[in-house]
């Protein structure tokens, strides 16, 4: 197996183990099998379906629990463009292939040196994260309590020590080296005093001044 | 609800701003270059310390600093992610 392939494996390997967690927390805030399936197979962007969930369980209107997900949801949409380049050309199939646009395909495609490898990434990623993002939330909704908490594993820091590696080849050059820095200062600042999911569509910003920072080094 | 929000973003992103002719979106690429490095970079920030709408440090910051240095190292993508689950848990379990 090539590494990109490896690599989507065990990244997917995690999210599964996750999805049992989401699973058993679903089943906990009264949802049925039938709606833990769908969200996981159609919504299928992690995040957004644990904020629901939470909200749901805290006795949240479902206004609020599709709101708090949507925020979430969000940043998939900026993943577009950096991997819109790869993905088919047709109108149906692209439209079909925006599914699998989320964190973890979006940082297996985006750290290829070339579009095939890219493109081979992406969808190797997809098909073992949605599989085992799939087979772990129903698995978590029919065992329910019987596991125990992900965190004894350490499985929390297992999606941020993963996203370092990830973003290693994109901080290589100084707009991304800002740009990181910048992103990271600003998503800390925004988690104590905004919702879930915006901290990190103010990161985004941070594009701006690691562009600024490239465009005057172009320019001497 | 959710099943299409989410959806609808995600293929806004592709269909609209990731047009593959548009001039926008040529124009937008050094911008659209630097997302994963805001983003992914903001997403370690969050993960690591960040709580419900809080900030709290535990023991995922040593996992996650023990994986960076892994990362440095060059090491293989799935030692990183063990080395971050085993100090991790190995804190946690500490403490």
């Amino acid at each position: 197996m090539s590494a990109h392939r490896r690599e989507g494996f065990v990244l997917a390997t995690a999210v599964g183990i996750v999805g049992v967690t989401f699973g058993v927390l679903a089943d906990a805030a009264g949802l049925s099998l039938a709606q833990v399936v769908v969200m996981s197979a159609l919504v299928f962007t992690g995040a957004s379906q644990f904020a629901a969930v939470s909200v749901v369980d805290t006795g949240g209107s479902g206004i609020a629990a599709v709101g708090s997900a949507l925020l979430l949801a969000a940043r998939n949409a900026l993943y577009g463009p950096v991997v819109a380049r790869v993905l088919p050309q047709a109108w149906i199939p692209r439209a079909g292939s925006a599914q699998f646009v989320i964190d973890e395909t979006t940082a297996m495609a985006s750290v290829q040196e070339t579009d095939d490898d890219a493109r081979d990434a992406f969808w190797w990623t997809a098909i073992w994260l949605w599989s085992l993002w799939n087979v772990g939330s129903i698995g978590g909704a029919l065992l329910g309590s019987v596991i125990g908490a992900p965190e004894t594993w350490g499985l929390d820091a297992a999606f941020p020590a993963a996203f370092v590696a990830l973003l290693a080849p994109h901080v290589r050059k100084r707009p991304g080296q800002v740009a990181a820095v910048v992103g990271a200062a600003l998503a800390v600042a925004f988690t104590p005093i905004a919702p879930a999911g915006v901290p990190l569509l103010v990161a985004a910003l941070a594009v701006i001044p690691g562009w600024l920072v490239g465009r005057r080094e172009a320019a001497v | 609800m959710l099943v299409v929000g989410a959806y609808g973003l995600k293929v806004f992103g592709v269909l609209v701003l990731g047009r593959p002719d548009s001039t926008l979106g040529a124009r937008l690429e050094s911008l659209t270059s630097l997302i994963p490095a805001a983003l992914f970079a903001g997403l370690i920030a969050v993960q690591t310390i960040g709580g419900d709408e809080t900030l709290m440090l535990d023991a995922r910051v040593w996992g996650v600093a023990a994986g960076s240095v892994a990362v440095w190292r060059k090491a293989p993508f799935v030692v990183v992610v063990l080395i971050a689950m085993a100090v991790t848990a190995l804190v946690r379990w500490q403490t």
